[in-house]
């Protein structure tokens, strides 16, 4: 392998966007509004598609000639490293936003400093998929805002999501030892930078949403190490069918 | 051997699966035809990451150049991203008489709710219009509708 710490790195962001997409896909035919399951959807296909691009450079990286697919329908559960909190389950309509808008807050930053990256497909994947991610986050906080700040019920059930989601929000932000070799040499930024930009986003759009950071900031991790929570397999199971059932089936 | 021209002039009639009064030049998708190794390398861009047509596109352009009998690869690149400043004016009228809104040069703010970008209904021209949602019946397009003749439509949206 080239290079190992890359590599992880690329199969985080890989494996968050790609579990992510899973997750609002299965909004498919089940949106609250027409308009807002066509707007999920979207977004699992923007997702989707950058997990493509990612993945598919994880497997370069690799050098052992596998492709997307292979890393995304043939790995077992302590193999993916995405975050806890995009494999959280769907909930109601409030808690799938809460989720898209935290984690939209860290992609923007995130893709903006990797254009800059000294990788060049690092930085040419997050120059396409950074003006997607732009317009997720506009979606979110709009949503966030109109949801806190709207009904009682609404006001209710957008609280109980941030409170039952800001757990899962400190290990976005977590970095390994091999990540600052990266760092050093350019390739990725440092976390702190992007969470102080995500800091500044969220609070600007809870604030306007009348929505309250929880205090207890009991903090949950360990996607990050292939320690997932016991949703995960039932999301692996939904999306390995096929090729589990029928291997190497093409469309 | 073909001349490059033949083959942009074959490319033409290649059109985007989804919006078939496009040709993948007037999209934009189309980013190159070199000749490399003794064939053709063709090289696309997609519009959206996920977009599923890409896949058809590729295969489009292969069909037609092999039934021309030319040897041809395609490559797909990501950067420079693909923008609609890159939609040729002929692509615009196009869209327009196909009834999807062309791009308006305006970026669509990322301004918490900023007010969405003024476009013109395609049927009657009216500027009385109003976004339905961000996003539409594929990913390139946001979904409108004319307050003035009632008519909804697609815009594709301006991606810079």
């Amino acid at each position: 392998m080239k290079n190992k710490a890359l590599y992880n790195y690329v199969l985080r962001l890989g494996d968050d966007s790609l579990i992510l997409g899973q997750r609002l896909g299965e909004w498919c035919g089940h949106g609250p509004i027409l308009e807002e399951d066509i707007a999920m959807t979207n977004i699992s296909l923007d997702l989707i598609g950058q997990a493509m691009s990612l993945l598919d450079y994880v497997g370069e990286i690799d050098g052992q000639g596998k492709d997307h697919d292979a890393l995304a329908f043939l790995r077992f559960e302590n193999e993916y490293r995405n975050a806890l909190l995009v494999e959280q389950p769907n909930g109601d309509f409030a808690n799938t936003m809460m989720r898209q808008f935290l984690f939209d807050a860290f992609r923007k930053p995130l893709y903006e400093k990797l254009t800059a990256s000294s990788d060049v497909q690092i930085a040419a994947i997050a120059e396409k998929s950074l003006k997607e991610t732009r317009y997720h986050l506009k979606h979110t906080s709009e949503w966030i805002i109109r949801l806190g700040d709207g009904t009682d019920e609404s006001h209710q059930r957008a609280q109980k999501a941030l409170d039952l989601l800001w757990r899962y929000t400190d290990e976005l932000f977590s970095e390994t030892e091999q990540d600052l070799t990266l760092i050093s040499l350019g390739m990725v930024p440092s976390m702190s930078e992007i969470k102080d930009q995500w800091s500044k986003t969220v609070m600007s759009v809870l604030e306007e949403a009348t929505l309250v950071i929880p205090t207890n900031n009991w903090q949950f991790e360990g996607g990050r190490r292939g320690i997932h929570s016991e949703h995960f397999g039932y999301l692996l199971s939904d999306l390995q069918y096929m090729q589990r059932a029928y291997p190497n089936m093409k469309w | 051997m073909v001349s490059k021209e033949s083959i942009l002039s074959l490319l033409d009639e290649v059109c985007d699966p989804e919006i078939p009064v496009l040709s993948l030049a007037d999209l934009g998708v189309l980013r190159g035809v070199e000749y490399v190794n003794n064939e053709w390398l063709i090289t696309i861009t997609p519009t959206y990451s996920g977009c599923p047509a890409m896949k058809t596109m590729e295969d489009d352009i292969l069909l037609k150049l092999n039934d021309h009998g030319i040897q041809a690869k395609v490559h797909l690149v990501l950067s420079p991203a693909w923008t609609t400043d890159w939609l040729s004016e002929s692509g615009r009228e196009k869209l327009r008489i196909f009834g999807i809104a062309p791009p308006e040069d305006e970026v669509d703010k990322s301004v918490l709710f900023s007010k969405p970008t003024i476009v013109p209904c395609p049927k009657c021209g009216s500027r009385e219009t109003k976004m339905v949602s961000q996003f539409g019946s594929t990913a390139c397009k946001a979904h409108y509708q004319c307050l003035y003749c009632l008519e909804p439509y697609d815009y594709f949206k301006c991606l810079k």
